[in-house]
């Protein structure tokens, strides 16, 4: 998504080798140099911190003093205790460690699946001409709109029927299904700003759709898979209601945020305990983005010195 | 479960000493030791395996019970069906969600529901049974149920005459929790009357403290809080069988006694002398989480907090629930008549899903006093039942000793939760929003009760 | 079979998840080498491979449940009686349904833009800047938090307690205001400002998404015609202004199209904060609590469709959008 790099498309790709990387060096680090810019950056910055903080700063005191006075006490009466994190942790009656390989299991094919679909069938409305791909196209994108919920219970009777219930197979299958429209909405846009040239090239040679496809348009596509893969990963990660329903009842499937869910307890009164939960939670999909991030930019460069 | 819940209770009680000397609260002891649940190990039980053996052999059964109960309530559950298990060889499957309305009728429309289900609201279990997935209990439940409970229960298990559920856990409402400790420096009684009860509440308004605190906020469950303070009343004022006739809409929603009622909860709830006692205006009722909302009773800037008997695990840990400790609870007392007051409870109803033999003598098992004796000493306090099979002493806490008695005292009127027995989109909708704004909006009584009136299903 | 439906350690969760992705690789592998034959396979054989398995999975998993919904809002309570129009009069006539649908016209309005225009303007801002990757960090951090950790950070922004002696706020926000002497409010329960602090929250969580995709379109602008622009002599805000926001324009409709139709469904943040009172509920609020709280599938169904119809003008644009985009190519 990152791109739909318009963009590339009035520069021929052969005059952008030679002067990048020059110009790049000079134009680094020179945007921040007004000072109104500079501090709309850090007014952001910090208003987008400071309610995170808190929860931060939450997770680690007692649940007394979390009821009774605002988290930014704790600066002027330090008081601190991993109690919350303990209970998170060790306080249910699955083991925690089940539930985090519950959530990499279920999360890493609901991420590559729907990709690689989204990917084809981008490719597809994008670069093969033929009758009905617009009404098509515009058909698939605006499945988006379709709430998840309403295709809960004939999702579940399909599943039901085909015995599949209950087992990583419905999740994995429910979230590609949700995934796909977004995805291919993302990926088509970026795909069809790919100059018509390199694509042509590529025929005149010879090339099927297939080769095209994997030769020429992939590696051009690294940063924005790896941008939606991040997205996609994280509301996998994050998902609570596809795992409820599609894993009910079976104790070996739940993933981490179901059982975040429930430690509220019954009548959810329990909230305070989701400060630290919500932590736990977030480490996994923060390291990835961390990870990646750099990726997206890398990905970038590299493709449009291949292009 | 145990080393782990005990671990986490004593650093929990260490903090708090802290915590609690810098605010200068003061607690008089700092409870650490006995108050968690699931310190009693299951298998110490003995079970009579004789009632279970008629369903034949059930080695290697498997039984799915899904429930709305969960973490920390939902182990001592788990533990207490291990006699059972050990009986008969069925392997018992605890599920809890907190999504458990919702889920529940989406599997049971999917094909996929449980065995059992723990079913909180018996206007739930009515929408199930008319899909036709709920199958009507077994004898050997039904012959418990007309033994141990008191004959109410029974129906609220039961639709168009069948009936389905029995009752397995209960809460009694009809509570109002105050700090022994305070009442007693001030030199308080504890009020027998209503009348006494604002009489009281007077008294400490002119003292300059606002005697009541009161929360409704609940997610998008706001409101249920007031329902409970509207059916308390409505109670006392008018009598169960009004109770019963405006439950089952035989009277408007709005008839004059309704809204009597409503305007006699408001006497405490609307008036800015009574509440909200450390939280704020009236308003503020509209935006405290009721979980929060009895909490100012620990540091002295509130009074009195109407709250049902599980409201004791809202206390933070370490508070000392007894009539000598740092809070406690008295009934609500009756308007008018002398007597004992009514009580107002809720609670949940086992449904089953499936005829399998291991399940109905898993049905035959939860309806049984052995069950609720073994439930009683694995929970901690905050579990009660309303079998008369239960035996109070085995029940931990003092709250849950005096709700015991109240269920069992033959002489109190119990009458169910109404909002639970109401249609949904009433009970669980219009009644909910209409009493927020009730407080937040100050919209009058006989508007909100003719707004949920306008709201009832026309069938 | 067994052994593919319960996998119960770590490892064979973990071997049943290779298996599941190698499996999905040779059935697509298959198909695509089945179809690579230049020239001499039709052109819809060719569709059928690249497209096939995702229509299939669509008509299955969102094609199908959306014409049941459709269907099922011109019927009862439980779907078993036919009753027309009925379900959309009661929508319609609904005491306060105007507020409903005020507030999600709000929501799908002013979400969508000002997310938008936060995440182009900070991603503007941080662009190869030396903290750079922080700075994206920090503003990213909301999207990693799951809905339910979102509630609770904003209740400690939002909640409310009076301004009494002994009494502390806990929510940051009465917290600044009692500090500059002013009272306390209840943020979530007066409308209809209530509505807009529910709506940050949103642009709170979306903008991490807007930021990092504009970023990314961003760095994908040309160096030559930035330079050339320098050259020209254009100031920081022209810059922005003329270059920047026209090379980026595809990807503003795309972040504007997504946020819109996230937000059209978005129903958690109301649930979680307000459940709907106080004048705050939007069209996916009421058809979670009509389908899913209040078993009226028909009810619940009516409004889902009016969800579906709400996004058509997003559809129109985009297929304007679309037309534009093929003239220029």
């Amino acid at each position: 998504m990152t791109t739909t790099t318009p963009v590339m498309a009035p520069v021929p790709p052969g005059d952008r080798e030679t002067g990048r990387p020059r110009r790049r060096a000079a134009r680094a680090r020179r945007r921040l140099s007004s000072p109104a810019a500079s501090t709309i950056a850090v007014v952001i910055a910090v208003l987008w911190t400071v309610p995170t903080f808190g929860l931060l700063i939450t997770s680690l005191r007692p649940e007394l003093d979390i009821r009774r006075s605002g988290w930014w006490t704790f600066f002027t009466d330090p008081e601190f205790t991993l109690d919350n994190y303990n209970q998170v942790l060790y306080g249910g009656g699955t083991d925690f460690s089940t539930l985090f390989v519950n959530s990499l299991v279920i999360t890493l094919p609901s991420v590559v699946i729907p990709i690689t679909l989204a990917l084809l069938a981008a490719y597809a409305f994008a670069w093969i001409k033929f009758r009905g791909r617009n009404v098509l196209f515009v058909a698939v994108f605006a499945l988006q709109v379709v709430p998840i919920q309403v295709t809960l219970i004939p999702l579940l009777t399909l599943y039901v029927d085909g015995g599949l219930a209950g087992s990583f197979w419905t999740i994995w299958l429910s979230h590609s299904i949700f995934a796909l429209p977004l995805a291919i909405f993302l990926l088509h846009n970026f795909m069809k700003d790919i100059p018509a040239s390199l694509v042509e090239a590529a025929r005149m040679d010879g090339a099927g759709h297939v080769r095209v496809f994997f030769q020429v348009l992939l590696p051009l596509l690294t940063p924005a898979i790896a941008a939606f893969g991040v997205f996609q990963f994280l509301w996998v990660w994050n998902d609570l209601l596809v795992a409820l329903t599609f894993a009910g009842g079976a104790p070996d499937v739940v993933p981490l945020t179901v059982r975040l869910a429930e430690m509220v307890g019954t009548r959810g009164s329990d909230w305070y305990l989701l400060a630290a939960g919500a932590f736990v939670a977030m480490v996994v999909p923060l390291v990835v983005f961390l990870a990646l991030q750099r990726y997206f930019v890398r990905g970038l460069l590299a493709g449009s010195v291949k292009g | 479960m145990t080393m782990r819940a005990r671990g986490r209770r004593s650093a929990l009680a260490g903090g708090l000493g802290v915590a609690l000397l810098l605010t200068g609260c003061g607690a008089d002891e700092i409870d650490g030791g006995d108050s968690g649940g699931g310190g009693a190990e299951a298998a110490e039980f003995e079970l009579d395996c004789a009632p279970y053996e008629e369903f034949g052999d059930l080695e290697g059964e498997t039984v799915n019970v899904y429930t709305s109960i969960t973490d920390p309530e939902d182990q001592p559950h788990i533990d207490s069906y291990v006699p059972f298990e050990e009986c008969t060889g069925v392997d018992v499957q605890y599920e809890g969600s907190r999504e458990f309305e919702a889920q529940l009728v989406v599997r049971v429309q999917s094909g996929n529901a449980p065995d059992i289900a723990f079913i909180p609201q018996p206007g739930l279990l009515g929408t199930l049974v008319e899909t036709g997935a709920v199958v009507p209990a077994p004898e050997q439940v039904e012959a418990n149920v007309d033994e141990y409970w008191e004959e109410s229960w029974k129906e609220y298990g039961s639709v168009d005459g069948t009936f389905y559920a029995a009752p397995l856990g209960a809460n009694a409402k009809s509570f109002v929790w105050y700090s022994p400790s305070m009442f007693d420096e001030a030199g308080y009684e504890i009020p027998e009357t209503w009348d006494d009860m604002i009489a009281l509440s007077e008294e400490i308004a002119g003292t300059g403290a606002k005697p009541w605190c009161a929360g409704i906020g609940s997610g998008e469950a706001t409101g249920w809080p007031a329902t409970d303070w509207l059916e308390d009343v409505l109670l006392r004022t008018a009598g169960p069988e009004v109770y019963d006739q405006w439950v089952n809409h035989e009277i408007p929603f709005n008839d004059p006694r309704v809204v009597e009622a409503l305007n006699t909860a408001g006497e405490i709830l609307k008036n800015p002398e009574f509440v909200n006692g450390g939280l704020g205006e009236v308003q503020s009722i509209a935006s405290t989480e009721f979980g929060d909302a009895g909490l100012p009773i620990l540091d002295g800037s509130c009074w009195m907090h109407r709250q049902a008997s599980f409201y004791q695990a809202n206390w933070p840990e370490g508070t000392e629930v007894g009539p000598d400790g740092d809070v406690f609870a008295f009934p609500l007392p009756p308007i008018g008549d002398e007597g004992a007051p009514p009580v107002l409870g809720g609670g949940e109803f086992t449904a089953a899903f499936s005829e399998e033999p291991a399940v109905q003598a898993f049905q035959t098992f939860l309806s049984s006093p052995e069950w609720a004796n073994i439930k009683a000493q694995t929970s901690g306090p905050g579990w009660v039942s309303a079998n008369t099979g239960l035996d109070p002493e085995n029940l931990e806490s003092p709250i849950d000793q005096l709700a015991a008695e109240m269920f069992q005292d033959p002489d109190a009127v119990f009458r169910f939760d109404g909002s639970d027995l109401m249609p949904g989109e009433i009970g669980a909708g219009a009644l909910w929003s209409e009493l927020t704004s009730w407080i937040a909006n100050d919209k009058s009584s006989e508007a909100v009760l003719t707004d949920v009136e306008n709201a009832w299903p026309a069938s | 079979m067994q052994w593919f439906l319960e996998a119960n350690s770590v490892g064979h969760k973990i071997a049943l998840m290779v298996f599941a992705i190698l499996l999905f690789a040779v059935v697509m592998g298959g198909i695509l080498l089945a179809v690579d034959r230049p020239k001499r396979v039709p052109t819809w054989v060719v569709v059928a491979g690249f497209l096939g398995p995702t229509l299939a999975l669509l008509l299955l998993g969102l094609v199908y449940p959306a014409l049941e919904t459709v269907r099922g809002s011109f019927y009862d309570r439980r779907g078993e009686e036919f009753i027309g129009f009925d379900n959309y009069v009661t929508v319609f006539t609904e005491d306060g349904f105007q507020t409903v649908l005020r507030n999600t016209v709000l929501w799908v309005v002013l979400v969508p833009v000002i997310t938008t225009a936060l995440g182009l303007v900070y991603a503007y801002l941080v662009d190869r800047t030396r903290f750079e990757s922080l700075a994206k960090a920090l503003v990213f951090l909301p999207m990693a938090i799951s809905m339910v950790g979102a509630g609770v950070i904003w209740r400690f922004v939002y909640e409310f307690r009076p301004d009494q002696p002994g009494v502390n706020q806990i929510g940051l926000l009465n917290q600044a205001l009692v500090l500059f002497g002013i009272e306390p409010q209840q943020f979530l329960i007066d409308a209809p400002s209530n509505t807009f602090y529910l709506i940050v929250v949103m642009i709170w969580i979306q903008a991490g998404f807007a930021m990092t995709v504009l970023s990314a379109a961003i760095k994908a602008i040309p160096d030559d015609v930035v330079e050339a622009a320098r050259l020209d002599g254009v100031s920081g805000v022209q810059m922005f202004r003329y270059v920047t926001v026209p090379s980026i324009r595809p990807a503003l409709v795309v972040v504007l199209t997504t946020v819109a139709i996230v937000t059209l469904k978005v129903f958690d943040i109301v649930r979680t904060m307000t459940g709907g009172n106080f004048a705050t509920s939007v069209v996916a609020n009421e058809f979670y609590t009509q389908a899913f709280r209040q078993f009226n599938f028909g009810l619940g169904a009516a409004l889902a469709v009016l969800l579906f119809i709400l996004v058509i003008p997003i559809i129109a644009y985009n297929v304007r959008q679309l037309r534009l985009s093929e003239e220029i190519r």
